[in-house]
């Protein structure tokens, strides 16, 4: 600052020494405080240009490799063996399958058992418990839920099949729809349920025609973020949907694009890692889709109030 | 006065609800006997090995499928080695995005880099994998690492980490491609809670003269700690039981190194590679017994988070 | 008014929130050591006005001010002045309490040391000089190492005075400081005013208009956006001169 501010009024404090003038006040430490905050924040700036930069790159690369892949062939033809002509149709066929059944049978376990955490859950052991439990399946490797399904039911049922894999890729969707479902009933103003109540409604219509109507899009905007997961995932289809060549039943291991994915890009043949390049394209397209619906939604949602 | 003493009907809306609360309840229940059930699952499946080896496996660097000796020291390290590696680099250029974000990003781009952040959240690792296997590892291989050692391999203390062949894949590759995956989760968990810090506050430090820099050291971190650590540990969940972006690049070798840029293995690669094709007698159990401390290690870490977060939050209620 | 005494002089001051023109040629002169009331409804832009002081709203992209504010004779709105060093000599309490989080103490030291280079005795005794100006010391002075948010919303708020007066800046900007404390926090609060009037000069946005009678010396009643009337407390208040003040004050409207 200029001389100007230098020059203060008569200091008027008794009880203090005078007020020290500007400069002495300011010179080495500011010059060092302006120095560490330019410092940190061009790190910071330089933290998003270094996230930007692999994600541009990643993404770069499944466009360009992927759209090469891309043919009629992809959607109408099953896999191939090495050297010959082939599509991934038995495989996207099968993701759809296992990720249809797998959200039916968990969305309807996950809302419930979120209505429970909300509704009921203030008192007793059990509502804390489980939140705690299924902040963990939350983030528990989905590799592990997958060995659980292989000893649960591959090992029991003798093979591998796509309803195991439909049932590990439930476990992976329920935690998610716990949560958002508890959360988004939480935001349901009290008042509503009393408003409910008050007309002498039971709990349980309170809840099913009320409550949760009104919790509906966000709830959907869970299950949608939930869907997005699972069809992405690998992992926990490894050892329990396992893969297959050709056309199969739910109840024989059943070809899905994660899986067809790994062993092709695993593989030495150029053909194959140009499918996998084509599969790993469409999975993305599809998850982020998702992804942006789902947000869209729940945007929808919060304008609405 | 009829319809208040219809008591055939009242009875009839009291069974319904507490079937209806009994149902809910029932599914809460569900979800809590789920991890006792993974839990008890894998330790049956595990058990083969675990009588065998006892707390050798614990100890021991073998894996050997031919002669069915084996140890988990390997992919535990390597486990823990690359999500180390991944919090190392993730965890200050999340917070660095974050202070992006919510500080210095013009208004303009705030949407927009915010909503790419969170998408690049929603990529299938298994892409990650395959990016990193097929482009960065050959790239990384050629140019960067041959430089790396030469410049840094005969540095004393650190040296011994960047030496051996310059493949491209394996530890670090793995812990950095890891870090990039982590890196969208931490920084918009890390953003959502800077978010929420009251403009007030800030005001109110700003006004005393403060710079950007000390409002988010003094002020924005000590607030949303809570917040903060618990999105590290999301990461750090993520990175320890993430496959498929560690099974592409990690190069699955068995044997342990000390050198970052040598081939090792994680938990989830073993399982993601060997389970398919274990036969012997003990091969599968060893391999579900690594499924079981992998989610020992996650649970651990993922329930000191929880804990560490209730504490703060008790200390903040008994403070205010 | 003679030249010597004004400590803050407004000119021909336009705020813009985008393309909203939320301060309309605003021309003010505030007394050194007086305290100053800005009353008006709200949205009339005496918060906008206050936050000009210091800068505060350039924090938010899309506001911008034109004309000059003469801080001692400098324009403070120049682009050569540094507004860290700015903020720093302006302090400001806002509209609720907003303790740190962190200890009562370092609550108090938090400003200091930015610019102060200070001894550990020599903080202590800041700490304490400050807490007393703030009438906060009797309270407080066992529990230093407390959380700052263990306090009560009335010594919070002082809390936040003496933080604001612990940099012993030139002038003090009060943001309704009261407006979420009851009675007898209020009445607190009001009593500090008086003191520390000796010492700051003091610009203070309120709408309770007995508030602004009791602690002020000059009042400004501002109105969609442009200033309206200014002059003595005493004057505003029994005798104002335009039709709008008097229907506001009176209760007529607003």
């Amino acid at each position: 600052m200029t001389t100007t501010l230098t020059a203060r009024s008569p200091n008027t404090d008794r009880t203090m020494s005078a007020r020290p003038s500007k400069n002495s006040r300011n010179n080495a430490i500011y010059a060092r405080r302006r120095f560490v905050n330019g410092f940190n924040m061009t790190a910071s700036l330089l933290a998003m240009g270094f996230g930007l930069f692999w994600l541009a790159w990643i993404l770069y690369t499944l466009l360009v490799h992927g759209l090469a892949g891309m043919s009629v062939d992809v959607f109408t033809k099953i896999t191939p063996p090495p050297g010959s002509e082939g599509g991934l149709i038995n495989a996207i066929a099968g993701s759809l399958k296992m990720t249809f059944f797998g959200t039916l049978l968990g969305t309807p376990i996950g809302i419930l058992a979120g209505v429970y955490l909300a509704e009921f859950g203030e008192r007793g052991w059990l509502a804390p418990a489980t939140r705690f439990i299924n902040d963990i399946l939350l983030s528990a490797p989905s590799i592990v839920i997958g060995l659980f399904i292989y000893e649960m039911y591959v090992v029991t049922m003798g093979h591998f099949s796509g309803w195991a894999g439909a049932l590990a890729l439930s476990l992976l969707v329920i935690p998610v729809v716990v949560r958002t479902t508890e959360n988004m009933l939480r935001l349901v103003p009290n008042s509503l349920r009393e408003a409910a109540i008050a007309l002498g409604a039971p709990q349980w219509k309170v809840t099913m025609y009320v409550t949760l109507r009104s919790a509906k899009a966000g709830v959907i905007t869970g299950i949608l973020l939930a869907v997005a997961r699972i069809s992405g995932e690998t992992a926990p289809l490894l050892f329990t949907a396992l893969n297959n060549q050709f056309w199969s039943g739910m109840n024989q291991p059943m070809a899905n694009l994660p899986i067809v994915i790994f062993q092709f890009a695993m593989s030495p043949y150029e053909d194959w890692h140009a499918l996998a390049w084509a599969g790993a394209l469409l999975i993305t397209l599809s998850v982020l889709t998702l992804n942006i619906v789902a947000r869209w939604l729940g945007s929808q949602k919060s304008q609405s109030h | 006065m009829e319809k208040l003493s219809n008591s055939a009907n009242l009875k009839r809306q009291m069974m319904l609800d507490s079937l209806f609360r009994m149902t809910t309840r029932f599914f809460a229940f569900l979800v809590l006997a789920l991890l006792v059930g993974i839990l008890i699952s894998l330790v049956i499946g595990a058990m083969p090995s675990i009588r065998h080896f006892g707390w050798g496996f614990l100890t021991s660097t073998e894996w050997d499928p031919v002669t069915e000796n084996f140890g988990a020291v390997v992919p535990i390290f390597g486990t823990l080695v690359t999500s180390f590696i991944a919090l190392l680099i993730g965890v200050p250029v999340s917070f660095g995005i974050a202070i992006f974000l919510t500080e210095i990003c013009p208004p303009l781009l705030k949407r927009p880099l915010g909503i790419a952040v969170e998408l690049l959240a929603g990529i299938p690792s298994i892409i990650y994998g395959m990016w990193g296997l097929f482009v960065f590892a050959p790239l990384f291989g050629d140019h960067v690492q041959p430089w790396i050692m030469e410049n840094l391999g005969e540095w004393p203390l650190i040296g011994f980490l960047f030496q051996g062949a310059p493949m491209g894949i394996g530890i670090f590759t793995a812990g950095l491609i890891l870090a990039i995956m982590v890196i969208p989760f931490i920084a918009s968990v890390m953003r959502d809670v800077f978010e929420v810090v009251p403009p007030m506050l800030k005001e109110s430090a700003y006004g005393l003269g403060g710079t950007t820099w000390e409002v988010i050291r003094n002020v924005v971190l000590p607030y949303t700690k809570t917040g903060v650590i618990g999105g590290i540990m999301l990461g750090l969940g993520r990175a320890l039981g993430e496959t498929m972006a560690v099974t592409f690049v990690i190069g699955n070798s068995t044997n342990l190194s000390s050198s970052l840029f040598d081939p090792g293995n994680s938990i989830a690669s073993a399982l993601a590679n060997e389970f398919a094709e274990a036969t012997g007698e003990f091969h599968m159990a060893a391999l579900i017994e690594l499924g079981l401390i992998l989610f020992f290690i996650t649970f651990v870490v993922l329930s000191c988070s929880k804990l560490l977060l209730l504490q703060l939050k008790k200390q903040e209620g008994r403070n205010s | 008014m003679n030249e010597q005494a004004i400590k803050l002089k407004v000119k021909d001051l336009n705020f813009y929130y985008g393309n909203f023109l939320a301060l309309k040629k605003v021309n003010l002169d505030i007394p050194a050591g007086k305290v100053t009331a800005f009353i008006g409804p709200s949205g009339c832009g005496k918060s906008t006005l206050l936050r000009t002081f210091n800068r505060m709203f350039e924090l938010y992209p899309g506001m911008r001010a034109e004309g000059e504010i003469l801080l001692d004779n400098q324009n403070i709105l120049a682009k050569s002045v540094d507004v860290n060093m700015l903020r720093a000599s302006v302090g400001m309490v806002f509209q609720k309490p907003t303790p740190f989080p962190m200890s009562i103490y370092d609550n108090i030291t938090f400003g200091v040391k930015l610019y102060e280079n200070l001894s550990r005795s020599e903080m202590d005794d800041r700490v304490e000089w400050a807490l007393r100006k703030a009438a906060l010391w009797n309270e407080v002075k066992d529990k230093l190492k407390q959380s700052g948010n263990s306090l009560s919303g009335g010594q919070q708020q002082r809390l936040c005075i003496a933080r604001g007066v612990a940099t012993r800046p030139e002038v003090l900007l009060l943001d309704e400081p009261t407006s979420a404390l009851d009675p007898i926090s209020t009445a607190h609060i009001e009593e500090l005013i008086h003191e520390l009037k000796q010492d700051y000069t003091i610009a203070i946005v309120t709408h309770n208009m007995q508030q602004a009678a009791r602690v002020s010396d000059y009042t400004a009643y501002m109105y969609l956006g442009e200033l309206m009337e200014f002059g003595a407390t005493d004057d505003i208040f029994t005798a104002p001169k335009r039709k709008e003040t008097e229907d506001y004050i009176t209760g007529k409207f607003g």
